[in-house]
């Protein structure tokens, strides 16, 4: 086990702000990219004759 | 070549992905959770990068699935060019934004690690530079492809492109061997012993599958949706949103 403490597993020695900023980014685009190919999809499904309104 | 071709139908195509997609979702969890456990509770601290290297584990990942996914995308792209393979061209399409994405990954989390060890956010080194590029061709080739309306002229042109920008790749990887770089040397050699410590190899390579993973997934997600744009006038597609309404 690395961490005595929660707050020590925050601040990654003092690199608290890189490591979880690139983790942070990351999990960003986890999320985002397959939610914006899911509605992509949904609209294909649909067709577009209803995407007028 | 026949049962290889009926894969390739796009209906078939639709059909396989849909069945696989839970299963890729659910493998990306485990791994992903398995490889962040290993590297944030097992993996030990860098005795000259302190807790900064743990950044590799989702930085070496994003570089890799960046390089790998370009060579997918020209691969399917000729392939669609060459055997008027309708759904190797829509793959391709599928997998540019990922692609993109993972670039812009490898760049914004390799600016982050740079920071703390170099002391600057970027340098204009050969490494960084080509990956850099690697961001251009993509959006290129996604610009390219949607800019001409015709599928039947863009996906041509788009598979020039992305096989011309091929000869990036290796440029990309051999970078910090050809020329002197900021950037440190490759992480894994096949030849060389590994540099690094056992379980530190493990969460990555454990957080390396879980992008394959979703890479597949989102891939396979966006080419379900392309499939139905492109063959909406398919009696399959119009049987399917029959029964979605």
């Amino acid at each position: 086990m690395n961490w005595g403490s929660v707050s020590e597993f925050f601040a990654m020695g003092g690199y608290g702000l890189y490591v979880w900023g690139s983790y942070g980014v990351a999990l960003v685009v986890f999320v985002v990219e397959p939610l914006l190919a899911r509605a992509r999809h949904r609209r294909a499904l649909v067709g577009d004759e209803e995407l007028g309104e | 070549m026949l049962r290889l071709y009926t894969f390739a139908a796009p209906v078939r195509f639709y059909a396989l992905t849909g069945a696989l997609l839970p299963w890729l979702w659910l493998a990306v969890a485990l791994l992903g959770a398995a490889g962040l456990y290993m590297g944030f509770f097992v993996a030990p601290t860098d005795a000259t990068q302190g807790e900064a290297y743990r950044i590799i584990f989702i930085h070496v990942p994003a570089a890799w699935l960046s390089m790998l996914l370009y060579l997918a995308m020209a691969f399917w792209a000729a392939i669609g060019w060459a055997f008027k393979a309708r759904m190797a061209s829509m793959l391709a399409r599928a997998i540019a934004p990922t692609g993109a994405l993972f670039t812009v990954l490898a760049l914004v989390t390799g600016a982050l690690w740079g920071q703390p060890t170099w002391g600057t956010w970027w340098v204009w080194d050969a490494r960084l530079t080509s990956e850099l590029i690697l961001l251009f061709l993509f959006l290129g080739y996604i610009a390219l492809v949607n800019a001409i309306e015709d599928p039947q002229r863009a996906d041509p042109a788009g598979a020039l492109l992305a096989l011309v920008g091929a000869v990036n790749v290796p440029v990309i990887y051999f970078s910090v061997r050809w020329w002197n770089t900021l950037h440190q040397g490759a992480t894994i050699s096949l030849t060389a012993a590994p540099k690094m410590a056992e379980t530190m190899l493990q969460a990555m390579l454990l957080t390396t599958l879980a992008c394959w993973a979703y890479a597949f997934a989102v891939v396979f997600m966006r080419a379900r949706a392309i499939v139905l744009e492109r063959e909406q006038d398919a009696s399959w597609v119009s049987a399917l949103r029959g029964s979605a309404s």
